[in-house]
């Protein structure tokens, strides 16, 4: 058994191996492995009895299930309206320019991912973003540096 | 009583209908002959409501309503062409047009497509929008069998439905979503990659040019061009009762002649018949059966595999290859008629009229897309060079034919060359679904009993028909003195057409609950006669009708049972020597299967 | 008029009753007593499609099922909106209790919060919570468990349907209606699919009465509803005001002195321009006279600096992306709109071509599959109509 399939057995034995346990098993796997890899696809679908391109349509239908591998922080900064006239470029610029990556990539130490997302559901505390399941509002280029030194110093 | 209460009436365009409840307002539009465009819309297919072309307007609702996914209300008013209507189709096509790789004049499906016949009908402005086609699409050819090209997808899903629903194979998947949704295989990969079966049941029920066979008609008007080749072209039984749709016949039109009469038009050396191969299989087939059942119940072989199925249906040997590798000892090793034909046409053939065989190129003209696939198997070179050079489907005939400019509707009919021209009322069976059943059952009874198989003329009626899957039983009494183990034996046989139906058979033999002992399962729903390589449109209405042209065919044959072909006898005292599954029968007519990955 | 503005905390404030207090009161009645309060007191959904809520908890307790759900759709992902996340984290069991009373009134024995993945930090409050509620069921003998259900970022998934196929393991694509989810619903059982708000506030109609709910609000638009408000104005967050308020007062309330517009539900509402202000009233379509929107709750205040194009391309961005993609008109349509205000901006395409753009926004408003298809023009339309010259120029 592979180090994915012990991940995968480990969601189905947690979730079920019903059709209604794809969606958490999905989330589980990119909890553990901050994207959804094609391995992880395939064991999916041979514990579920599904097709693999099958499970494929579904994680791509979600923009938090990428299936392309992403850093172990993943930042998403809300780009819907409101944010956006709240200044969301210059908290774009900033984190670029920190991380020297542009907005759909990852940093060569797989640490950070820099993503646009829709909004956040934080209109009133724009600009707002994700860093995996954490959310930070009212964002400024200084609150910014202050939240990825932290980032950066976590393991 | 309960028929009555369930009898509701509605008024359409004025006129009242009354239709059972449940019915769509597309149905029952359908009834009263009041045609309203769909293109997601398929019989075969369960209601998917997305393209939105079938739109009516319901008296009271606000909204128009999608005809094919609302069922009738009792005393609804509905109207399929008032202007709110008409001028939201003309929309809605104009918005698929402007997704859409608009260079018709280089499509394939040209004038049998249905999102050019809508967009003509209602003389769409190519120019009404703006194209939001995605730049850069690459056509995917990686695969034998089927192209596909997502530049001429409407996203109509009747594919991915196809694949789920009728094959169970699940190969393609809608991905993504929004303006990025698009018709995927796992992760993108090209067609040869996954887990396709060939079957080429998506050509069939795509609307348009998105998903088509690939093409190699050009490579045979090469051959025929060249002097030094002798081009072969044997034809399947299912190929005889459709070729005419493609050249404005009713479906089951019967133009065997005339086919015949083209091929040779267009230059084949010689037009011969897969039926003639399909006798062969029946004999060598029928041998393997009862030599399996000899092991099992006269020598209790524990380790023989029964039920033995069927290997005629290459989407199905990959099929089962994909899904259910650990049961490939139940596959019959006989090759299917086409890899036969091609074994012996650059061997026996070759030798008979004296051309060398790596001179002959031979074509098989098949209902099929998964053929061109199975030709290209790199175990199918038994005769030293690669069997069955191109597998053409009807459809490829159908333009071979227009590209040769003959007038069909003129041309007299033509019989088929020899050698390996001859057939009998059993090979041309094979088209139909249960028809290698029934084949078989003809023969085998025969060679158990030594009379006639107990059906009325032979007409075993219980494994004909397009139900899902059938069943039979025939009782083995006074059985000949070789067969005396079988005495008292009831034979149990079952017929599935569709590989969803296939998929029911593998779990009974998987389960170990298979009360059978000999199987037919072709890929495609109706058999070959609708086939993945077969005319569009393909639906029960035309698959009845193809297929009542076969029996036709089968019951005006002198001959109806395999072994009686005089070229059967002939082939195993000239050429093939010791008798069905001697050892040239087993280097030639002979195969073995590949496990494959599932996932 | 100027006191429908005033804060009612109806929602959001502490009562002397607990939320558990008011659903044991309510499971000592009669389901349908409590049906037939709900259709009366003229509740309706509050996540913007506005169907009574009493009826749909009728059909679903009607129907036949061996298994029923009761869902709460906490998908909040309508651009501008807020207040589902501000329920659940300042008042939860009120939810849960709002949950609790339907359940017992359709038969319902497990129930499902559909958080979307941006909530995901909820969730160790909201088990809390939820475990808590269990313990009240255990007390009061309600057979009833409620489940998390997280999404993963797929706006779709906030129509009812969409988000049961979601829940089923299927793309959160909308389904056909019908068959409606109160027959054929969740894995095809009866299922009752309420808004977070919905539920607080069909729990607010056994808290005070029918009589003290239909006090409050106007004709058809009953009770009080939680507004997000954002965009230019000093003072954005959540309020809990009372249906019926003009336009006008809100601005002024809200405001920063110079509002050029409101975008009235969000993205897929109305934009509101200076002009018509005092002609419009929140609530749902009734008798009225001028405009009457109804709305999530989303209240998106622009002022004089902002464009109205850039505002209109990022909600046509965020619906391209966001679009299920099935149905042809939502899908083509959202990619029309857009590429087509670029090229009327650009000057490859004459400012007619707007003309063709508005017809084809009725035509997806009258073709889409769902209800978010049907209103994703709707800000088209609206922007289009009132600040033409600022597309073309």
């Amino acid at each position: 058994m592979t180090k994915t399939d012990m991940m995968v057995k480990e969601l189905v034995d947690k979730y079920g191996s019903k059709r209604e346990s794809l969606l958490p098993i999905l989330q589980g796997v990119y909890d553990l492995e901050h994207f959804v890899s094609d391995e992880a696809m395939v064991s999916i679908a041979r514990n579920l009895d599904l097709s693999s391109a099958d499970v494929y349509g579904k994680s791509t239908f979600y923009s938090f299930l990428d299936t392309i591998p992403r850093g172990k922080f993943v930042i998403r900064v809300c780009k819907t309206i409101v944010c956006d006239m709240h200044d969301k470029n210059q908290i774009v610029d900033t984190l670029e320019n920190i991380l020297k990556i542009k907005v759909g990539e990852t940093t060569l130490n797989r640490k950070f991912s820099l993503l646009y997302t829709n909004c956040l559901g934080w209109c009133h505390k724009g600009p707002a973003m994700l860093i995996n399941d954490d959310v930070y509002t009212d964002l400024t280029p200084e609150t910014i540096r202050e939240i990825i030194t932290d980032y950066k110093n976590r393991e | 009583m309960e028929s009555i209460k369930n009898i509701i009436s509605v008024k359409i365009n004025g006129i009242d209908v009354s239709i059972e409840k449940g019915t769509t307002i597309l149905e029952a539009a359908r009834k009263i002959n009041v045609r309203i465009p769909t293109l997601c819309h398929h019989e075969d297919l369960c209601v998917a409501g997305n393209c939105r072309v079938c739109v009516v307007e319901v008296e009271g609702a606000k909204n128009l309503t999608a005809s094919c996914a609302a069922p009738c209300e009792q005393n609804m008013v509905i109207k399929t062409n008032t202007p709110k209507v008409r001028s939201a189709r003309k929309d809605l096509i104009a918005l698929l047009v402007s997704e859409h790789n608009t260079q018709c004049t280089t499509c394939y499906r040209s004038t049998n497509c249905e999102l050019q016949a809508l967009a003509s009908e209602y003389n769409v402005d190519n120019n009404t929008y703006l194209s939001v086609l995605k730049p850069g699409i690459q056509v995917d050819r990686s695969s034998w069998s089927i192209e596909k090209d997502d530049s001429k997808c409407v996203r109509c899903q009747r594919c991915v439905r196809t694949c789920a629903e009728l094959q169970h194979v699940n190969a393609i998947t809608v991905a993504h979503k929004g303006k990025d949704m698009k018709i995927s295989t796992f992760m993108d990969l090209p067609m040869n990659e996954v887990v396709c079966v060939n079957c080429g049941q998506c050509i069939i029920h795509c609307p348009t040019g998105a998903l088509t066979e690939r093409r190699y008609f050009d490579d045979i008007w090469e051959a025929i061009g060249d002097e030094k080749k002798h081009v072969v072209i044997n034809t399947a039984p299912s190929v005889r009762v459709a070729i005419g749709e493609m050249l404005g016949y009713a479906p089951g039109a019967h133009v065997t002649g005339k086919m015949v009469a083209a091929l040779k038009k267009i230059g084949f050396d010689s037009v011969l018949d897969t039926n003639y191969t399909a006798d062969l299989t029946i004999v060598e087939e029928g041998t393997e059966l009862l030599g399996r059942l000899k092991s099992k119940i006269k020598d209790e072989d524990d380790s023989v595999a029964l039920p033995m199925i069927t290997s005629c249906s290459p989407g199905w040997v990959k099929f089962i290859e994909h899904m259910y590798p650990e049961h490939l000892a139940h596959l019959s090793t006989c090759k299917s008629p086409q890899q036969m034909f091609g074994a012996l046409a650059k061997t026996y053939y070759a030798e008979k009229i004296g051309v060398k065989p790596e001179n002959i190129v031979s074509v098989a003209a098949m209902p099929c897309a998964a053929k061109k696939f199975e030709a290209n198997r790199p175990e199918m070179k038994s005769s030293g060079y690669q069997d069955i050079d191109a597998g053409l489907t009807t459809r490829e005939i159908g333009h071979m034919i227009k590209q040769a400019g003959i007038d069909f509707s003129e041309i007299s009919d033509s019989d088929f060359d020899s050698i390996m021209g001859d057939s009998t009322g059993a090979a041309i069976i094979f088209g139909a679904t249960g028809g290698v059943m029934e084949a078989a059952l003809r023969t085998a009874y025969e060679l158990i009993t030594g009379r006639d198989v107990p059906f009325d003329r032979l007409n075993i009626e219980p494994v004909r028909g397009l139900e899902g899957i059938k069943h039979a039983a025939v009782k083995l009494e006074n059985c000949l003195e070789a067969y005396s183990f079988l005495e008292g034996v009831e034979l149990r046989v079952a017929v599935a057409h569709g590989l969803k139906n296939a998929r029911v058979i593998m779990d009974q033999i998987k389960d170990g609950t298979s009360p059978y002992h000999f199987i037919e399962i072709m890929a495609c729903p109706g058999g070959c006669i609708g086939g993945g390589g077969q005319p569009i449109p393909t639906n029960d209405k035309v698959r009845m009708e193809r297929i009542k042209a076969i029996y036709e065919d089968d019951a005006d044959c002198k001959l109806r049972k395999s072994h009686e072909n005089p070229e059967i006898k002939q082939i195993y005292d000239e050429f093939l020597k010791d008798g069905p599954l001697g050892h040239k029968s087993h280097k030639l007519l002979h195969t073995h299967y590949t496990k494959r990955n599932r996932y | 008029m100027q006191e429908r503005l005033k804060r009612l905390d109806v929602i959001l404030g502490i009562h002397p009753e607990s939320p558990y207090q008011v659903m044991e009161k309510a499971l000592k009645r009669a389901p349908k007593d409590i049906i037939s309060d709900l259709i009366d007191s003229g509740l309706k959904g509050r996540g913007g499609a506005g169907f009574l809520t009493g009826l749909k908890w009728k059909f679903a307790a009607a129907a036949d099922g061996d298994e029923k759900f009761v869902v709460c759709n906490a998908d909040e992902g309508e651009p501008g909106t807020f207040k589902d996340r501000e329920i659940l984290t300042l008042v939860p069991k009120k939810v849960l209790a709002g949950m609790g009373i339907c359940a017992y009134v359709i038969g319902a024995r497990k129930g499902y919060i559909y958080l979307r993945g941006e909530y995901k930090y909820l969730v160790p409050h909201l088990e809390r919570e939820i475990a808590e509620f269990h313990k009240n069921c255990f007390k009061l003998e309600l057979d009833f468990n409620i489940e998390i259900f997280l999404g993963s970022g797929a706006y779709v998934c906030g129509e009812e349907t969409a988000l049961l196929n979601s829940m089923e393991g299927f793309r959160g694509e909308p389904r056909n209606k019908p068959p409606f989810p109160t027959n054929d619903g969740y894995l095809g059982k009866p299922t009752v699919v309420n808004n977070v708000e919905t539920l607080v506030s069909a729990q607010v109609v056994s808290r005070i009465g029918v009589e003290e709910f239909k006090k409050l609000g106007i004709q058809d638009s009953h009770g009080s509803k939680l507004f997000s408000v954002s965009g230019d104005t000093p003072r954005p967050g959540i309020y809990d005001l009372e249906f019926g308020l003009s336009l006008d007062e809100f601005v002024r309330e809200f405001g920063d002195g110079d509002t050029k517009a409101v975008q009235v539900g969000g993205a897929s509402g109305f934009c509101v321009p200076r002009k018509k202000f005092q002609s419009t009233t929140i609530g749902f379509p009734g008798g009225l006279t001028g405009d009457s929107l109804p709305t999530g709750g989303s209240m998106m205040i622009f002022n004089s600096s902002r464009s109205m194009y850039n505002v209109l391309r990022n909600y046509l961005d965020f619906f391209e992306e966001e679009s299920c993609g099935q149905c042809t008109p939502c899908r083509i349509g959202c990619q029309q709109l857009k590429v087509g205000i670029e090229a009327v901006k650009r000057g490859d395409k004459d400012p007619e071509y707007l003309q063709q753009l508005l017809k084809l926004t009725d035509t997806m408003k009258i073709t889409a599959k769902c209800g978010l298809g049907q209103s994703v023009a709707n800000s088209f339309s609206s922007i289009v109509d009132n600040f033409r010259e600022e597309m073309i120029y």
